[in-house]
């Protein structure tokens, strides 16, 4: 494995990035609060903490992104000199993958290149573009089906995804030191996680530097060396990786929700359970007051299968006021948010028919609503008024579910609803969907966590846009799923 | 895959309609035809380049109509009579034109209705310029448009000739990758330290650049100007580019599908008159001709994308 | 909360639709400045009176507008001149055929609302371009219809549109009429939402059980049923219908909703802008008219103000 990074990263002592006391403030938000941090080479520091925590801020202010209001940041160059700002961050080799994705559909893989590499100019330079983006791709995910020329808008999620982390490692005029990846895997499935992880560590043991966000824990201790806990837009603390537990991991977030979520009681389930309300030609079938998971590897048609019986059982005029279905989505920006509007607004959207005396909207009885929900989910807001953008994704996400579950339909549909959201806001939200399910909804609910399919009373595997499993009852687990999901792939290569 | 239909489908409808001309009157299939079904193809196309331009960066241009009348009433006086102050206001013309794209960019203003008052702004300066239709077109820009190539005619030439450079100017040269990058995602962009501002003014200025072309093509074709000389090219400029595969959002363009669209249009007014409609219904035929290639195209898109079925709404 | 005037007078300003009164206004007072503030009421009637026509097409426009990107109607001045021609042809000035020429224009501008809708539903067309072509048929028909004649309105029709309640010009209560209508429809119904959230983020709106293509429908019909109403009105004020008669209106419908402070983005729009824009559209080209300027300043001039005011109206700015 060449790595050209390793050469000029051989001083173990002189560090790549130095922040000191560094400060973000946007008016009286605090979203940085004194941060102080070294990253040398070979270290790969994963980086925790609740949504808001300030860890977005950190990697804006670390990539030279953001400039803070308060303290220093500088970085050193591979000849030891040092600089501060965006044209210092770039030249010192900071690499960044945002958990949002940030590439043109409408440009071609390597095209994309083209954004972050300025060096990319002149005649021949699709060819070198070319060769860069495959020999990455082909270094972390060998077995990758992605050409260099294909369209990016082509790509499933999790290709893009790929190419994206590829991106951040390829070689270029200034070599990758430290390479920043916020949720490089929530749209990956295992075995491709897997492959990033291995190259993590290769490009850590030969000098490089990475900031490993993620919510998964599994993953962070896999890979990192060190492990920085943020809360309140500051470091409360920051030990060797060996120095944490799961648990204490989560108890230094300051969240109280155990780790332990397995209370689901299956006996009861036969009691729940009723009729069948739903199926699908693909074979997807679900009972009154059942939760059924739908599993596999991620961009296996889980997603399709889910929009397609949402749109076959919606968008009737005449369905308005008793809609048959409701959706949560996970993709909140694509999906879900209504960006100018407020809280309320975004919460009542779905159930507001009901809400309509003499044909004008009833808006003390949508207030009503709204404040109903905001208790009983935890909506943490001191006005529902307030734009939704306000509020940190986790708490975006609540207001979505509010949205589907404040109407009367007997169906609720999610399509990855916990994606990018923090622990204390999933318990909560199994604790919901379980209530729910008794009074006697039925939920259909994809998850690309294991962990979240393990909650269901029954589970779909899907495999290549097709159902390669149901397992019920003791028969769902993290082994049955995985063997589902790549039984035949397997026998395929 | 997607790419692909993208450009297939223009250069069918384009064929299309020049057999059904063909057959219709199979004198057109000479050099002489040629040219007379084209002639008015290249400050089209040009126009729609121009208007591509502004498409690529998510933005829309409703002035380009008056503003290829703007550049042909120059041509036709000041260009004509001194052309070095002619020249001179053409630049500014295009200079102004990078900074209503920068203005765009910075005030965060819908493009449609900046352009949109910019349509009246030259549509005022052209009128201040030549009140009555009149001037001359300069020798050489005459010259030009009147040449003779062997085998194929000008106006054909020219039309390769512009798809061919815009083809490398857009899709192949990186700076061209960097301008639909904007279309495609403005943050990324901007992440990367990139100037969005410098950018899009660059499109802006080079949708000025195709604008003022296209009406010295013009002026060089009618010989005289006027100040509503081109006043539909803003929306044959922006159906040219949708017939040619472009979108309106997401930076999907296609210059030589955008020419191509061009040529199309331009046939089909050639196409009525040959078969001898009654005047009351030309418009309405054109109209008509534009419904059917858009559906032909919806029905070639529909085969290319089966998985995606569920994704849109 | 509003204690002191000062926050209830920031809150006026801080309105989208300020601007386009307040340069109304300002256009007013200078116009009135140059006759010594002789003729202010004429002034005011005649722009209450075109501000109606400009004002009803505007809020067709607007719920379109709202829709989001890439929605605009640009069939409105065809589908103005086909009502316009078909309702007076019909009528032949007689003066019992007033309401059925007032529902065949009505009519019209169902058909056209309708044609337009299923042309962006079944073709998937960018409703740009599918109105678009869909205005060159309309334009056909009403030339085929027309053939050049020019019928009078009935005398009656023209008398109502011409004359005044209470010193208020007819038109200008209808068109008021409409907005307040169209206010509540967009501020306090379901439908009103609907359409924001459409614009907002049409998919999100989908799949949280709004009847997308039913929301999508009924703006497109209203739209241009108001622009066949407009039309019909127009032609009936100005003693009959041309061919030309709506030419203007294409920009103009899009400058009093962008003028009026509604976000050309959509999801966000506002009525009583629409209302601020038409009048603003009016008084500056009849400022000009006085001051002698001749069409070619009178053109530069509209066109810098509708840029000006958009930029003064978007009170945003980026950094870099």
């Amino acid at each position: 494995m060449e790595l050209a990074t390793g050469a000029g990263a051989l001083k173990p002592d002189a560090p790549l990035v130095a922040l000191s006391d560094a400060r973000v403030h946007f008016g009286a938000v605090r979203a940085l609060d004194g941060v102080s941090l070294t990253i040398s080479p070979g270290e790969c520091v994963g980086l925790i903490g609740h949504n808001g925590a300030g860890k977005s801020t950190a990697v804006n202010v670390i990539n030279g992104g953001l400039t803070p209001t308060g303290g220093s940041v500088s970085y050193v160059m591979e000849d030891g000199s040092q600089g501060t700002g965006a044209v210092a961050a770039r030249a010192a080799g900071i690499r960044s993958v945002f958990q949002e994705l940030s590439l043109c559909p409408n440009l071609t893989v390597l095209e994309n290149l083209r954004i972050p590499h300025r060096d990319l100019t002149g005649f021949g330079w699709r060819k070198t573009a070319a060769q860069r983006i495959s020999k990455a791709l082909g270094e972390l995910f060998p077995g990758h089906r992605i050409e260099p020329g294909m369209a990016v808008g082509d790509l499933t999620l999790a290709e893009r995804q790929m190419v994206e982390i590829a991106a951040g490692f390829a070689e270029g005029a200034t070599p990758a030191r430290l390479v920043i990846l916020d949720e490089p895997t929530s749209s990956l499935d295992a075995s491709i996680a897997r492959q990033l992880l291995a190259h993590v560590r290769r490009f850590c043991s030969s000098g490089g530097a990475v900031i490993f966000i993620s919510h998964m824990l599994g993953e962070v201790f896999e890979v990192a060396t060190r492990i920085d806990v943020m809360k309140d837009g500051k470091i409360i603390d920051s030990r060797p990786a060996s120095g944490f537990t799961q648990q204490s991991l989560i108890d230094a977030m300051g969240h109280v929700a155990s780790e332990k979520t397995d209370v689901r009681a299956a006996v009861e389930a036969g009691d729940r359970i009723g009729e069948e309300v739903l199926s699908t030609p693909e074979g997807l079938s679900a009972r009154r007051g059942e939760i059924v998971g739908l599993a596999g590897l991620a961009g296996h048609g889980q997603a399709e299968a889910l929009a397609r019986f949402f749109m076959s059982r919606s968008g009737a005029l005449s369905k308005v006021r008793t809609p048959d279905v409701a959706f949560v989505a996970g993709d909140r920006g694509r999906d879900g948010v209504m960006p100018l509007w407020s809280i309320l607004r975004n919460l009542t959207l779905t159930h507001l028919p009901s809400l309509v005396r003499n044909g004008l909207i009833d808006r003390d009885a949508e207030a009503r609503l709204g404040a109903d929900w905001k208790a009983r989910i935890g909506i943490r807001t001191d006005n529902m008024n307030n734009p939704i953008l306000s509020l940190s994704g986790g708490n975006q996400q609540k207001a979505l579910f509010a949205r589907a579950l404040a109407s009367t339909a007997p169906i609720v549909v999610m399509d990855d609803p916990m994606r990018g959201v923090d622990v204390g806001t999933k318990q909560e939200a199994y604790e919901l969907v379980r209530r729910e399910a008794e009074s006697g909804r039925t939920f259909l609910w994809y998850s690309t966590e294991t962990e979240e399919v393990c909650q269901c009373d029954r589970v779909f595997v899907f495999r290549n846009g097709l159902i390669s499993a149901e397992l019920t009852g003791a028969a769902i687990n993290e082994e049955n799923i995985l063997a589902a999901s790549f039984e035949m792939q397997g026998a395929a290569e | 895959m997607s790419g692909r239909y993208r450009i297939l489908l223009p250069v069918i409808s384009l064929a299309v309609l020049l057999a059904a001309v063909f057959y219709l009157q199979p004198r057109a299939m000479s050099y002489f035809g040629l040219n007379l079904l084209f002639n008015l193809a290249v400050p089209i196309a040009l126009a729609t380049i121009a208007q591509m331009m502004i498409i690529m960066v998510n933005d829309i241009d409703l002035s380009i109509g008056t503003f290829v009348s703007f550049s042909a009433c120059v041509t036709a006086t000041f260009l004509n009579d001194t052309p070095l102050l002619g020249a001179a206001i053409l630049i500014a013309a295009i200079l102004a034109y990078a900074a209503i794209g920068a203005l765009i960019h910075l005030r965060e203003l819908p493009a449609i209705v900046v352009t949109l008052g910019m349509s009246f702004v030259w549509g005022g300066v052209a009128v201040l310029l030549l009140p009555s239709p009149g001037g001359a077109a300069p020798g050489w820009i005459r010259t030009l448009m009147t040449v003779k190539p062997p085998l194929v005619p000008m106006a054909v030439v020219a039309c390769v000739l512009i798809a061919g450079v815009t083809h490398v100017l857009i899709m192949r040269s990186s700076t061209g990758t960097l301008l639909r990058a904007v279309g495609g995602n403005t943050k990324a962009v901007a992440r990367s330290g990139w100037s969005v501002m410098k950018l899009k003014a660059g499109a802006y200025a080079l949708a000025g650049v195709f604008g003022v072309l296209s009406g010295m093509c013009l002026v060089g074709l009618t010989t005289s100007a006027d100040a509503n000389i081109a006043l539909r090219y803003t929306l044959l400029s922006i159906a040219g580019v949708i017939l040619g595969g472009g979108e309106f959002t997401g930076g999907k363009v296609s210059p030589v599908g955008a020419v191509i669209g061009a040529l199309t249009l331009a046939l089909a007014g050639s196409f009525l008159s040959f078969m001898r409609l009654s005047p009351d219904w030309q418009i309405g035929a054109q109209g008509a001709i534009l419904i059917l290639v858009l559906a032909v195209r919806l029905v070639f898109s529909r085969r290319g994308r089966k998985w995606k079925g569920a994704e849109n709404g | 909360m509003a204690k002191s005037p000062l926050p209830a007078m920031l809150g006026i300003v801080t309105r989208p639709w300020f601007w386009a009164f307040a340069a109304s206004a300002l256009a007013f007072i200078a116009t009135l400045y140059l006759s010594d503030g002789r003729g202010g009421g004429e002034l005011l009637a005649a722009a209450l009176t075109f501000a109606s026509f400009s004002a009803i097409v505007g809020i067709g426009q607007m719920f379109v507008i709202t829709l989001g990107p890439g929605n605009v109607d640009l069939s409105i001045p065809a589908t103005m001149t086909l009502a316009g021609t078909l309702a007076l042809k019909f009528m032949g000035g007689e003066t019992g055929l007033i309401v059925p020429g007032l529902l065949l224009a009505l009519a019209v501008g169902l058909g056209a609302g309708i044609f337009n809708y299923l042309l962006i539903r079944l073709l998937r067309i960018p409703p740009i371009i599918a109105t678009l072509s869909a205005s060159f048929l309309y334009q056909s028909l009403a030339i085929w219809w027309n053939r050049g004649l020019r019928i009078k309105p009935p005398e009656v029709l023209a008398d109502f549109t011409t004359g005044a309640l209470i010193g208020i010009p007819n038109l200008t209560v209808i068109g008021i009429l409409i907005a307040v209508v169209s206010w509540v429809v967009l501020e306090r119904s379901l439908f009103g939402r609907w359409i924001s959230a459409f614009g907002q983020n049409t998919r999100a709106a989908r799949l949280s059980g709004v009847p997308v293509e039913a929301v999508r429908a009924i703006t497109y019909v209203s739209s241009a049923v108001l622009a066949a109403f407009t039309g019909y009105l127009l032609a009936s004020f100005s003693g009959g219908a041309a061919l030309n008669m709506g030419t203007e209106y294409l920009l103009i419908s899009i400058a009093v909703v962008v003028i009026g402070g509604s976000s050309i983005a959509g999801g966000n729009s506002n009525v009583p802008g629409i209302w601020g824009g038409a009048l603003l559209m009016f008084l500056v080209v009849s400022m000009l008219n006085s001051y002698g300027f001749g069409a070619g300043v009178r053109l530069i001039m509209t066109g810098t103000i509708i840029i000006a005011i958009v930029a003064a109206a978007s009170g945003k700015g980026r950094s870099a």
